[in-house]
């Protein structure tokens, strides 16, 4: 058998990222209920924009952060290359270039659900409907990985297909923390006040962690410890120690399996990283600033995701020359 | 449903004088095809109606689809599937099998010869200038010889029945014939959708195409590769055609490639995979002659890969189809055919061809100006059914229009007269009715050739049109060939 076409790596990899860009973000708006609220209490979709960055590009089209305008921007607009709509068109754009490669259920599954999310209309993101949609933008999400470990044939494709989703997942908490860091400590008073817990209480919730999290402290809640539990705690699916780690099993064992002289760079950064998160805990990364600790990771993350667009996928660079589906940076 | 209902649908069927792929000629039903029409008479029309609905969903949800695009948007849209099947006999199938068979044969005959020694030309079977001045006509390809002399290794013939229910050649298609997955997906959707109407009705199965195409193209691999890599050349996402190299790709286990993963060095075709370059044997290719390799024909082409033409010629790699097969499917060429069967088999033609006017030819020319109303005129360089004026349907108007441009370009028409296509049953909103239907065999050819039974029958869906073509309301059946 021959090895994978580089040109399907890193469809592959993008397919995975994209379909977990889209869980997540649809987490991030279930919960905002709760998650945005402000410290007077009322409901702030800013800082939905603040978690992606996305403050600009949303005030170049929209005067005011209305909920309802938000939730169509992250949702259905197609003109967001960060909407839902667009991260699950490039999914399945990435998934048909992949056709002679993955399942016929994995493809179906992925056009079905593309082409629901294309006939919403603006009135099932209304409120009373928003955590249903978001139930289902989850779950469909959460097919798509399901057929995917059941139905992909464990070659090198399926190895890019788990970087990815490991990659995005990592990015995806670093997002979320930091996020949260920068809305809480401007105001030193509110730290460890009842509408601080609910925020981080949210947080987790949006990383499906609150149960774990209950399991390894059954009482109490600190920010510190949340911060800790989704950055280092190795049993959590999405803390950034486990998906880095596996992150780094994969790569290892993808190098080693097909006898791959690429991957060096990625590698190495992707070792650099194992360490620096082995070699500290969360009461030495808050006396050393989370903010700064998170950046550190992001960086490295991008570093990784550019070695494995320039050694394995034939790219220069994660940002440069995207195949017609596969990216952005 | 009940049988009241049953009887009704098929009673009030009439195929209005045409030839019935269900009842063959008027007052003489065909007894192999009567369990599959009873059994349509008892679903009734309510319920072929739900299973044809559930159909449609069913290829939309799959992608199986062709992509139609507009200014702004692209629209994925199905081949129309009619639920209704087109039957085959045994009888019949062997005389397209054979007579596909012996038309490839002739074809491949005909190619290595025209790129060879030229003796069909010297001997003034076929005009010197009609081949040699036909745009798909490559030079290039004089003097190189091809594995087995097999120059068309995927054929489609198009084949129409008149009103006797004769077999005819309506075109060839030697270059990247399409409309294979069809077939296949067809049969598959049949399979799920009317298990019921296939129950004990032995149907020759189509499903190993994939397989038998490989095995073909394997055997012509370069020598001394033991383990070819094939791969299917695509012009990528936005290619019309794209569901099918996908398909083709999967059923055969192959890459799917584009002309930016192929790097050819030192006259060696390669693809860029993860670990670097590998070694690539054999190139299924649906992309057209021109852009295969801009070093050797269009300068311009993005699909292909520079310096493609050269390791060809040094045989380090094969092509399916070989370069300039073009020149064999041309619609005047076509008109050659039977001759050129008889010049290399010494063979009457199986599957004769429809009587067919050489418009460059003065007689043919003044004959077809003649009788303008009651001919089909067809541009001998267009495919998909463009261009084409039927002269008993055309108005005062079209025919002038179609005066002129004979007139002015005669080399560049064929005529021939209106073949009364057969018909077959085909659910419409109100009840089943009858549409005309025509055939595309497709026959393999590598170290031998082997023809899918079965074939893609397109159904002009729109009452009383003859134009079966996708681009223009076309639409498919599936087709049983019995056992």
């Amino acid at each position: 058998m021959s090895n994978l076409l580089a040109r399907y790596a890193d469809a592959a990899f993008w397919m995975a990222r994209y379909v977990e860009r889209a869980e997540n973000l649809a987490r991030v708006l279930d919960v905002n209920e709760t998650f945005s609220r402000d410290t007077r209490g009322g409901r702030n979709w800013l800082s939905v924009l603040q978690l992606y960055d996305d403050g600009e590009r949303f005030h170049d089209r929209h005067d005011e952060a209305t909920a309802a305008a938000v939730r169509h921007f992250y949702v259905l607009d197609p003109e967001n290359p960060g909407s839902i709509l667009s991260a699950i068109r490039t999914a399945r754009e990435n998934a048909r270039t992949l056709r002679p490669l993955i399942s016929t259920e994995m493809w179906v599954q992925l056009n079905i659900f593309h082409n629901r999310l294309r006939a919403l209309a603006p009135e099932d993101l209304s409120e009373p409907r928003i955590a249903r949609l978001c139930g289902f933008i989850k779950e469909s999400c959460q097919a798509h990985t399901g057929i995917t470990e059941g139905t992909f044939y464990r070659d090198a494709g399926w190895s890019f297909y788990q970087m990815g989703r490991a990659l995005e997942r990592a990015d995806q908490a670093t997002r979320l923390l930091d996020v949260k860091y920068h809305l809480l400590l401007p105001g030193p008073a509110a730290v460890g006040s009842p509408v601080d817990l609910s925020q981080w209480n949210a947080l987790l919730r949006s990383a499906s962690g609150y149960h774990a999290y209950r399991r390894v402290r059954p009482s109490g809640m600190t920010p510190t410890s949340v911060a800790g539990f989704l950055l280092f705690h190795d049993d959590f699916p999405r803390s950034v120690s486990a998906c880095v780690k596996a992150l780094g099993a994969t790569l290892a064992d993808l190098r080693t399996r097909y006898g791959l002289a690429g991957g060096v760079q990625a590698m190495a950064e992707v070792e650099a990283l194992r360490d620096s998160l082995e070699g500290t805990n969360i009461e030495a990364v808050v006396a050393g600033g989370l903010h700064e600790f998170i950046d550190g990771i992001q960086v490295r993350l991008m570093a990784i995701t550019d070695g494995l667009s320039q050694e394995f996928f034939g790219r220069a660079s994660a940002g440069s020359e995207a195949p017609q589906a596969a990216t952005e940076g | 449903m009940n049988d009241k209902g049953a009887a009704g649908l098929l009673e009030h069927y009439d195929p209005q004088g045409y030839f019935c792929e269900m009842l063959g000629l008027p007052g003489q039903p065909t007894g192999f095809t009567r369990p599959v029409w009873e059994r349509i008479g008892h679903l009734g029309l309510d319920e072929l109606h739900a299973r044809a609905r559930d159909a449609a969903l069913e290829l939309y949800n799959f992608g199986i689809t062709f992509t139609v695009y507009t200014q702004k948007d692209s629209i994925d849209r199905i081949l129309p599937f009619d639920v209704i099947p087109r039957l085959i006999s045994p009888e019949d199938w062997l005389t397209i099998e054979t007579g596909a068979t012996q038309r490839v044969t002739a074809i491949n005959l005909f190619l290595h010869d025209v790129y060879h020694d030229q003796k069909i030309l010297k001997d003034g079977v076929v005009p010197r200038e009609l081949v040699l001045g036909n745009k798909n006509y490559r030079p290039e390809m004089c003097g190189l010889d091809v594995p087995f002399g097999t120059y068309v290794h995927i054929n489609g013939t198009d084949l129409v029945r008149d009103h006797a229910g004769r077999f005819l050649v309506l075109e060839d298609n030697g270059r990247s014939p399409s409309g294979v997955s069809y077939v296949v997906e067809n049969r598959h959707l049949m399979q799920r959708a009317f298990p019921d109407l296939m129950a004990d009705i032995g149907i020759k199965p189509v499903s190993n195409y994939g397989q038998k195409l490989h095995e073909a193209l394997a055997e012509i691999a370069p020598p001394g590769v033991d383990d070819p890599q094939v791969v299917l050349l695509s012009p990528g996402t936005y290619n019309s055609a794209y569901f099918e190299h996908i398909f083709l790709a999967r059923e055969m286990g192959v890459p799917l490639v584009e002309g930016r993963d192929l790097v050819v060095e030192d006259d060696r075709v390669y693809m860029r995979t993860i670990a670097g370059l590998e070694p690539v044997h054999v190139i299924y290719r649906r992309i057209n002659d021109d852009f295969l390799d801009p070093e050797a024909f269009d300068p311009t082409s993005m699909l292909g890969a520079a310096g493609l033409f050269g390791a060809y010629r040094k045989g380090h790699v094969a092509l399916a189809n070989a370069i300039g097969t073009g020149v064999a499917d041309d619609k005047a060429v076509y008109a050659y055919m039977p001759r050129i069967i008889a010049y290399y088999l010494d063979e009457e033609p199986i599957l004769p061809n429809v009587e067919t006017n050489i418009c460059r030819e003065p007689e043919a020319l003044k004959h077809t100006l003649a009788h303008l109303d009651k001919l089909v005129v067809k541009p001998v360089g267009e495919s998909g059914g463009y261009g084409i004026t039927i002269g008993p349907r055309a108005s005062r108007k079209e025919l002038e229009a179609c005066r002129k441009q004979l007139e002015a370009d005669p080399a560049n028409y064929i005529s021939q007269p209106m073949v009364e296509l057969s018909v077959a049953p085909t659910l419409v909103e109100t009840g089943i009715e009858p549409r005309h239907v025509d055939l595309r065999p497709f026959v393999v050819t590598g170290r031998s050739t082997w023809v899918l039974p079965g074939g893609l029958s397109r159904v002009a869906l729109t009452k009383g049109s003859i134009v079966v073509n996708s681009s223009q309301g076309g639409g498919s059946k599936d087709t049983w060939v019995l056992e």
